[in-house]
């Protein structure tokens, strides 16, 4: 079996003195594995994927990505945060610079890019996600949909390994759910790895390649879409189903 | 089943229009805003005959401080006859037109630099040139040029470079501290807190004081800086603590998720700061800056407690100075409120412009 790319060893996290946040974390995921991350709110899934690029630091166990152990070492840090593209709830999209400005702005003044190289790349990125013609408003002009398709293509301009979803589709209209998820998908088809944390169970069954299901700061079941729909093995995966199922 | 049936927009309701329409929604809408109308309007009929007749109607325009005695009006002559001592002070008169020539200058430099075209990288260096330029013309001593000390600079070219230079250092300093104020790092974090803190705590006028005359104590015998410079260097510190303030109040309104989205990019802090922090923070806080800005052209004013004569010293200079005119110093304070109020409704002006250029991202 090759070397996972993300790989947790017993990671632990506490807010505070006394809130257990993530406890005791196993979890190792290949390269170009599609993984969905859900759970109850408060569960931990958010901050297992903060944690991934150094948002959120662990304080026991071991973490690493791509091979690198993330810990205090800011050089390490700043390495795989060029490898690992993430896409928010609220978007995170600057306000005061245009879509093309949003997403040339790392390449440039991270990545060294002339500015030329840079636009064509954002460009690239902008058509990947059906929005090209909007690449001279500002975001705050852009529906929630179109808003968080930019922030995939700002993701994406980095040219990432692995690409993190904060619930990226639980701060939007119904309406324009489908729209980010269709994008998504189409990313899904095409070899990077992708770690989801999202209630949509539709984009769940449609591409992952495992679903992680979390509790109280634990990962209490993984398994394929197929048998943790239809066969949770876990009473909490089922109670939990069961409610954002069962209307 | 109710069937759809679609409403075309229409128009709004249309406003009184005209004068009358205006005049009854805002004046006389009912009989609390009449009265209140008609009593201003008795007090304004009462009070503006009489200030009509004393500024233009019995006012002298011409004419000597007998004329002016004899008249029932107002002594605008007294503008007239004190004008060049009112606008440069001190500064010797054979020599008016370097302070001219500079202050023009400077002014110049203000207004391009205010403007898009010049906000260019090469700006900063056009700045030392000029100022360079600047102190060589108005100090002398080069080229033939009278040497002329610098605590003879006086009057409006004195407010103008004291505020402009003052406030072009405060605002660099001031988005460090504010920025250190808010530093992971806990001796950056005291070290700003306890500057803030320490100027806030005392007047303006004591802090010129001890850049006058204590600072000089301290220094080693024969150790001496310009009176100007010290002066300067204090205003700059006052002004910059005050404004550091005002900026911080806009780092703290930016949201956590753009300081994570920008991490996620890889941007560095200093990329941080500058390319996503800054710009919105500064955007949010434009009229409180501006606030600033007016105070400090203002606060210039008490220089004179350490013995620099800018406009109003130069003015109370001018009046103190002739027994035959001192009774007219209520038309030159007038005279120079005239050129405090045009400076500073200029900047409350181009505040506004400010404005409007940085919100245009969030229009629709």
């Amino acid at each position: 079996m090759p070397s996972p790319i993300i790989a947790f060893e017993k990671v632990n996290k506490w807010y505070g003195n006394s809130f257990h946040v993530l406890r005791d974390i196993d979890l190792s995921i290949q390269t170009g594995e599609r993984i969905v991350i859900c759970g109850p709110s408060g569960s931990g899934k958010s901050t297992l994927i903060r944690c991934i690029n150094r948002l959120e630091e662990h304080q026991q166990g071991v973490l690493r990505v791509d091979g690198a152990e993330i810990g205090d070492d800011i050089k390490v840090i700043d390495d795989v945060r060029k490898k690992v593209g993430m896409v928010f709830q609220q978007f995170n999209l600057f306000p005061h610079l245009t879509v093309l400005e949003n997403l040339t702005l790392s390449p440039m003044w991270v990545g060294k890019l002339p500015k030329k190289e840079a636009d064509a790349r954002a460009m690239e990125q902008l058509q990947r996600v059906r929005i090209a013609e909007q690449a001279h408003k500002y975001p705050l002009q852009l529906s929630g949909g179109q808003q968080q398709r930019v922030a995939i293509a700002r993701a994406l301009c980095l040219t990432p390994k692995i690409m993190l979803f904060d619930e990226p589709t639980s701060a939007l209209d119904p309406e324009m759910i489908k729209e980010v998820l269709d994008v998504m998908i189409e990313l899904a088809g095409q070899g990077i790895t992708m770690v989801c944390v999202t209630h949509e169970m539709g984009f769940a069954k449609a591409v992952a390649d495992r679903v992680i299901f979390m509790d109280e700061g634990q990962i209490v079941e993984q398994n394929t879409p197929d048998a943790f729909f239809n066969n949770p093995q876990n009473e909490r995966s089922r109670d939990f189903l069961s409610k954002i199922l069962g209307h | 089943m109710s069937t759809y049936a679609p409403i075309a927009p229409r128009p709004a309701p249309a406003a009184a229009s005209g004068w009358i329409g205006w005049c009854q929604s805002n004046l006389f809408h009912d009989w609390k805003t009449s009265l209140g109308t008609v009593l201003i309007g008795l007090v304004f009929l009462a009070l503006a005959p009489k200030f009509f007749n004393w500024a233009i109607v019995d006012a002298v325009l011409n004419g000597g401080h007998e004329a002016c005695q004899a008249a029932h009006g107002a002594c605008w002559a007294v503008v007239k006859e004190k004008f060049r001592f009112m606008i440069f002070g001190r500064y010797p008169q054979e020599e008016h037109w370097r302070a001219l020539v500079c202050t023009s200058m400077l002014l110049s430099l203000i207004l391009a630099s205010c403007t898009r075209a010049f906000w260019k990288p090469w700006l900063p260096a056009l700045w030392v040139l000029v100022l360079v330029m600047y102190f060589a013309l108005m100090r002398g001593g080069v080229a033939g040029l009278r040497y002329v000390e610098t605590d003879l600079w006086s009057g409006l070219p004195l407010t103008i470079l004291l505020a402009s230079l003052s406030m072009v250092m405060a605002f660099p300093i001031a988005m460090l501290v504010a920025l250190g104020r808010r530093s992971g790092m806990p001796a950056i974090r005291s070290l700003c807190t306890v500057y803030v803190e320490l100027i806030r705590g005392v007047p303006l006028i004591s802090v010129l004081f001890m850049a006058s005359f204590m600072f000089p104590l301290l220094m080693p015998e024969g150790f001496n800086i310009d009176v100007l410079v010290r002066v300067l260097a204090g205003i700059t510190l006052f002004t910059a603590a005050y404004m550091a303030e005002v900026i911080r109040g806009g780092l703290q309104a930016i949201p956590k998720g753009q300081i994570e989205a920008a991490a996620t990019l890889g941007l560095s802090y200093w990329q941080t700061q500058r390319k996503i922090v800054l710009p919105q923070a500064l955007a949010m806080v434009v009229p409180g800056l501006m606030n600033n800005f007016i105070s400090t052209f203002k606060d210039t004013s008490l220089v004179a407690i350490v013995s620099l004569y800018e406009l109003t010293g130069a003015m109370g200079m001018a009046m103190n100075s002739d027994a035959n005119w001192r009774a007219f110093r209520v038309e030159g304070y007038l005279f120079i409120a005239f050129i405090y109020f045009v400076f500073c409704y200029s900047m409350s002006r181009y505040s506004q412009w400010i404005e409007s250029q940085v919100n245009k991202s969030r229009q629709r």
